[in-house]
């Protein structure tokens, strides 16, 4: 069910500013790969081009090649609706729909979409939620407003919806920095839970947390202001906060830097 | 000499003098006073002059007596409040006495039988009649002006705030600051120009083909408004879900900004019951009750006002009639933006728990 993704010479743009320079890395499927590196240095930018999102972006543009299991994203004839379909993605804040119920938002992604059975709805959003681990706190209260929920439970009812539309992989755009730490722990061992059915990309600023739910960290920079962000290296994991093969990894993960 | 009592003798640095609450209140009792002394001393007979020069004497008041007792400061302060008061005290007097003038007026005749009886036997200017025609003609041609603006008008903010980019975005959106300055007039002659060309009778449609011109560029600018205020976000966890653009606009943004958008066509569906002008040149008046707005003159609230007005060589009766025509326009567009508010308040996005 879960899908690689195979990265190869990609290039994006908004406008004529260059934001992110020829990047190539492999995310196997079945795991957790971290994104780190500072503000600016184009991490959101390469995740959001991944399920094509990036485009959405007035004057995004992109060169290079995403292959999902062996078809290109960027290929001629690939519909963006059906590859987010494949792709599904978790923001940074929190951002249930205001007018839907807490089931209607993890419905919307199969209601909108228009590709389901009445009778199997319900089950599909017990199990989502379920498998957000909220079912057990809105299980009574399905049908009150999901912005009624606090603000960890509402990132967990977006991740509800993500997985109820049954993506190969899931994008998490830094999903815990608008958290307290109770809510990110339950956010963590979620992304646990998940790798088991889902490959996951998980964008971060929190280095304990790249270290305790990735199994591969890969570290982007940027030479200056301005200038495009760069992948310097991914490697496993353990070995990034070991054992860094390149200076700047090290710099970065120590605190010291420029 | 305990340390508590030198404490307490010196002067503390974060509380200085200040005027009792009342102070405003007195202020202006005083000034209108003052007022009245110097309108009767003077031989002023208008009453304007001597709201004036209360309002004047209010905003000196206040300054010098703030500034003498809470330093200057605080004065500034105040005459700015002072100055938001009285410019909202001269906004709602003539409001107020409109409304109070068109109510004491319009009640005289208003009943159950001038609102279900047209004019068609009586003199313009006798006693008796209604105004049933009237309201018929403004439901029929400003529904049918809303059926046509209000849906043009929001799919072109549609357009402008999600698909639009570039030259064509804004010349539309050129065109559409044009169109909300032209004259009701203006629109008017131009479907009359139209119904000349073709020889046409006036009927109530070509008024109701006025009004929409002058009705879209209203709902354009509001719907637009309310649209922007949807979060990004929004859009983004929709197009993140696998949901094509069309779909999210229309089950995610329009139902977000549903309430809003509403508002705006209802304010503007206000705007254009109170025209007269296109309706004088295209639709013409109509003594006697015409359900149908496709043949044949018609008449409308607005219209029927002024004719009654007008063409009545100075009859009490009619301008009785008159003033109570003008109090049912105010309370149907009253009741509109009543309507408004509630659909508005309904359909907010919910944020209880």
């Amino acid at each position: 069910m879960a899908k690689r993704i195979d990265v190869s010479g990609l290039t994006a743009y908004y406008g004529s500013h260059k934001a992110i320079e020829d990047i190539s890395m492999t995310v196997e499927p079945r795991s957790v790969t971290a994104f780190i590196g500072p503000s600016g240095c184009g991490k959101s930018t390469f995740l959001r081009t991944l399920n094509r999102m990036h485009e959405v972006t007035p004057g995004g543009r992109v060169e290079g090649k995403v292959l999902l299991d062996d078809e290109d994203l960027y290929g001629h004839g690939i519909d963006p609706v059906s590859v987010r379909r494949e792709v599904g993605m978790v923001f940074q804040r929190p951002n249930p729909f205001p007018t839907m119920s807490i089931f209607d938002n993890v419905a919307a992604g199969l209601r909108l979409n228009g590709n389901f059975k009445k009778s199997e709805l319900q089950d599909i959003v017990e199990k989502s939620l379920k498998g957000a681990n909220l079912w057990n706190e809105v299980k009574d209260r399905l049908n009150k407003p999901g912005s009624g929920l606090s603000g960890g439970q509402q990132q967990r009812l977006c991740i509800a919806r993500a997985i109820a539309v049954e993506p190969k992989v899931l994008l998490m755009d830094e999903p815990c920095s608008a958290l307290d730490p109770i809510s990110t722990l339950a956010i963590e061992d979620l992304i646990g839970e998940l790798k088991e059915r889902f490959t996951i990309v998980i964008v971060t600023h929190n280095m304990q947390q790249a270290a305790r739910v990735s199994d591969r960290t890969a570290f982007f920079n940027l030479a200056a202001v301005g200038q495009p962000g760069k992948l310097i290296e991914i490697d496993d994991t353990e070995r990034i906060f070991s054992n860094p093969s390149v200076q700047a990894t090290e710099d970065y993960i120590s605190g010291r830097f420029g | 000499m305990s340390t508590a009592a030198v404490t307490d003798k010196r002067p503390s640095t974060l509380r200085g003098a200040s005027l009792p609450k009342w102070t405003p209140w007195a202020i202006a009792a005083g000034s209108i006073a003052v007022a009245v002394a110097i309108g009767l001393g003077t031989g002023l007979d208008s009453r304007i002059q001597w709201g004036l020069i209360a309002g004047l004497l209010f905003l000196l008041a206040t300054y010098g007596v703030a500034a003498r007792v809470e330093g200057r400061r605080q004065a500034k302060d105040r005459i700015a409040t002072a100055l938001v008061w009285v410019a909202f005290v001269l906004a709602v007097i003539p409001l107020a006495s409109l409304i109070w003038a068109t109510v004491e007026r319009g009640v005289k005749v208003l009943d159950v039988y001038f609102l279900t009886h047209s004019m068609g036997v009586v003199a313009d200017s006798e006693p008796g009649g209604g105004i049933y025609h009237a309201i018929l003609g403004s439901l029929e041609q400003v529904g049918l002006a809303t059926l046509i603006g209000a849906p043009i008008g929001i799919l072109t903010a549609i357009y402008l705030v999600e698909y639009g980019r570039g030259n064509l975005a804004r010349a539309v959106t050129f065109f559409v600051d044009v169109m909300t300055g032209i004259p009701s007039i203006v629109a008017g002659l131009f479907i009359l120009s139209l119904m000349l060309m073709f020889d046409m009778q006036p009927f109530g449609f070509a008024g109701s083909l006025a009004l929409a011109i002058l009705m879209m560029p209203v709902v354009v600018r509001s719907t637009e408004e309310m649209l922007k205020l949807v979060p990004n976000e929004l859009r983004e966890a929709s197009l993140a879900l696998g949901v094509p653009k069309w779909r999210t606009i229309l089950k995610i943004v329009v139902p977000t900004s549903i309430g809003g958008i509403i508002t705006g066509v209802m304010l503007s569906v206000a705007r254009i019951a109170g025209e007269t002008a296109p309706v004088l040149l295209l639709v013409f008046g109509n003594p006697f009750i015409n359900a149908n707005p496709f043949e044949g003159a018609q008449a409308s609230l607005p219209l029927y006002i002024y004719q009654q007005y007008s063409q009545s060589a100075g009859s009490q009766a009619a301008y009785d009639r008159a003033w109570a025509a003008s109090l049912t326009l105010i309370a149907f567009v009253m009741i509109l933006n009543l309507v408004a508010r509630g659909i508005a308040r309904w359909k907010a996005p919910k944020t209880g728990r």
